[in-house]
């Protein structure tokens, strides 16, 4: 692509200043200022900074109830990934491959796209409504249990697993049927000659083919199990129940928000934000290694 | 081994059944009222009022416009919905025109720093503004913008992922057409608005529907930054709705919660075609 078309010293420049300008004041200046805050034991309101060095570090490691989170946050993001991805790729297949209908199952399933983490919270946080909720009034009908599913550890973790998952549905078929679309057409009749998305079929050719999609998207749910599923656990279950040294769904982020911005403790939550950056390098780092030799026809 | 006889008579029609395909159309009926289950229940249960709401019925009832107007008046759904469109508009548009702007920098001109600043532009995409909502806050708060639009805007205007698809579309779209245009005396902008932005429907389509959805999602930044209801975002808007909802309101939050899904699903059917065909990821490269 070596195409310098058009002559002009100042004025690409110009053209790149505004995404500059947002990039340098709203993005690079405060991860600067994240890593100098990390340091200090400050409080934006009442302005004093106090250089602590490691310490904020150090407590953070040593707290076994942030251990915990970290642990709890590892586990979330890793059943969102592949719970997510396996669901939604076996359905993306599925509306794909059938003869007839395919557009409406297409658009049922890619609607809850739509939704956001914290409306898709609010329907859950109602269904799942220990007195008035649906599922409960049901439960309590034909089984005679009412689960208290927002007071009980595990019950509260798998739903919000569950939600989160349900949540990214509809971007991951998205996305998958937007890839298998745009496959080669030979390669799609061939699997359907074969005896339809044979297992054979599916993890030699197409499995391959859509890697560079799923490559995308295990980075995509990554980043939205960490970051975006904080609307889910902050309307739902407010990083509860107590489980262990901590909250069952206390996951790093919402410890964050909670330190850094309710509690006032600026440096305490600029360290936990360097550590959860240092996290997101080291996965994303491995993800590529990895797909450095198994990605093909790489996008 | 017993002797069979055909009794078959020859002319009965033969109906056959293709359980392979009886079989994925069960499982996606199944996968398809799982998925729609919850959002069918929130539209229903947004139409009851009273006793109902809190019962298992699934009969929909013909309360939904009096518990919207309470959601849209009494709970200032109304307002956090304006909000939420001029911040979701405002952010579309200026990250489609700032990441136009600089892939077309980038790919039609060659100027010290550009890979440099290519990278710089790139490894923001490690740096989700979540993490940074602290030191954020303090800038943010510093320029004095708290509780205003700019807050939830501005930030959000450079993409990585809107400057790198664009870049690969221009990429594409043979350079032998901007020689041309160079030729015929019309400079990178003429170009990049009579040429370049009309080639590239599709991934400008598709960066519009991810950039709307975002904006319009937004969560815990509005949620640190915006204490002021005037200003308040419908996402934040209505988790106020919904902590203070008990037994027979949630026919209300309901009501509220499948009307703020409106615009972005407008948008998202609207797009559709240019959103599949934007994302040849997997295809040709």
């Amino acid at each position: 692509m070596d195409t310098p078309v058009f002559k002009g010293r100042l004025f690409p420049w110009l053209l790149l200043l505004p995404s500059l300008m947002v990039l340098a004041v709203f993005l690079y200046y405060p991860a600067v200022q994240t890593l100098r805050l990390s340091a200090t034991a400050s409080n934006l309101i009442t302005g004093n900074a106090r250089f602590v060095g490691w310490e904020n570090f150090t407590d953070l490691l040593r707290d076994p109830s942030y251990v915990q989170s970290a642990a709890l946050t590892l586990l979330f993001c890793a059943l969102v990934v592949s719970l997510g991805l396996l669901v939604s790729l076996s359905l993306a297949l599925l509306a794909s491959s059938v003869r007839r209908g395919a557009r409406w199952y297409r658009l049922a399933l890619i609607y809850p796209y739509a939704l956001s983490p914290a409306i898709a919270a609010t329907l859950w946080l109602f269904l799942f409504n220990p007195e008035v909720g649906m599922v409960n009034t049901v439960l309590g009908d034909l089984l005679g249990i009412r689960p208290r599913w927002l007071d009980t550890p595990g019950l509260a973790f798998g739903l919000v697993v569950m939600a989160a998952v349900w949540k990214n549905v509809g971007y991951n078929v998205a996305f998958y049927i937007a890839a298998i679309q745009n496959l080669p057409k030979d390669v799609l009749e061939a699997a359907r000659i074969d005896g339809a998305w044979g297992s054979r079929m599916f993890w030699r050719i197409l499995f391959p083919l859509l890697s560079p999609m799923t490559f995308f998207l295990v980075f995509a749910n990554l980043t939205y199990a960490l970051f975006e599923s904080f609307a889910l656990v902050d309307i739902l279950t407010k990083g509860g129940p107590v489980m262990g040294s901590g909250g069952a769904t206390r996951f790093l982020m919402f410890r964050l928000y909670t330190d850094g911005i309710e509690n006032y403790k600026t440096g305490f939550g600029a360290a936990q934000a360097v550590l959860m950056f240092l996290g997101v390098a080291l996965i994303t780092l491995a993800q590529f290694r990895f797909a450095g030799r198994r990605v093909q026809y790489g996008a | 081994m017993a002797l069979k006889v055909r009794v078959r008579p020859a002319t009965r029609p033969t109906l056959r059944v293709d359980w392979t395909e009886v079989g994925k159309h069960s499982l996606l009926l199944l996968a398809c009222l799982i998925v729609v289950f919850p959002l069918l229940a929130a539209v229903i249960k947004g139409t009851q009022t009273g006793a109902m709401v809190s019962g298992a019925s699934l009969k929909v009832a013909g309360f939904f416009w009096s518990n919207l107007r309470e959601a849209w008046v009494s709970a200032n759904l109304g307002v956090y919905m304006r909000n939420s469109l001029i911040v979701a508009v405002c952010v579309t548009l200026g990250k489609t025109a700032l990441s136009l702007l600089a892939a077309a920098a980038f790919v039609y001109f060659r100027f010290p720093l550009r890979g440099a600043l290519f990278a710089l532009v790139l490894f923001s995409l490690m740096l989700p503004s979540e993490i940074l909502i602290v030191a954020l806050f303090d800038v943010v708060t510093r320029l004095h913008w708290t509780n205003t639009y700019a807050a939830v805007i501005v930030p959000f205007l450079a993409s990585a992922t809107g400057v790198f698809l664009f870049r690969q579309q221009f990429m594409q779209i043979p350079s032998s057409l901007a020689e041309a245009a160079r030729m015929d005396g019309a400079g990178p902008l003429r170009y990049l608005w009579h040429v370049l932005i009309p080639l590239s429907g599709n991934t400008i389509g598709a960066m519009a529907v991810i950039q709307f959805v975002s904006a319009w999602d937004q969560y815990l930044w509005p949620l640190v930054i915006i204490r002021d209801e005037a200003h308040q975002v419908v996402q934040v808007g209505l988790k106020g709705l919904s902590s203070a909802a008990e037994g027979q309101n949630w026919g209300v939050v309901m009501a509220g919660a499948v009307v703020s899904i409106v615009p972005p699903l407008i948008v998202f059917t609207a797009l559709q075609e240019q959103f599949s065909k934007g994302f040849a990821l997997g295809g040709e490269k």
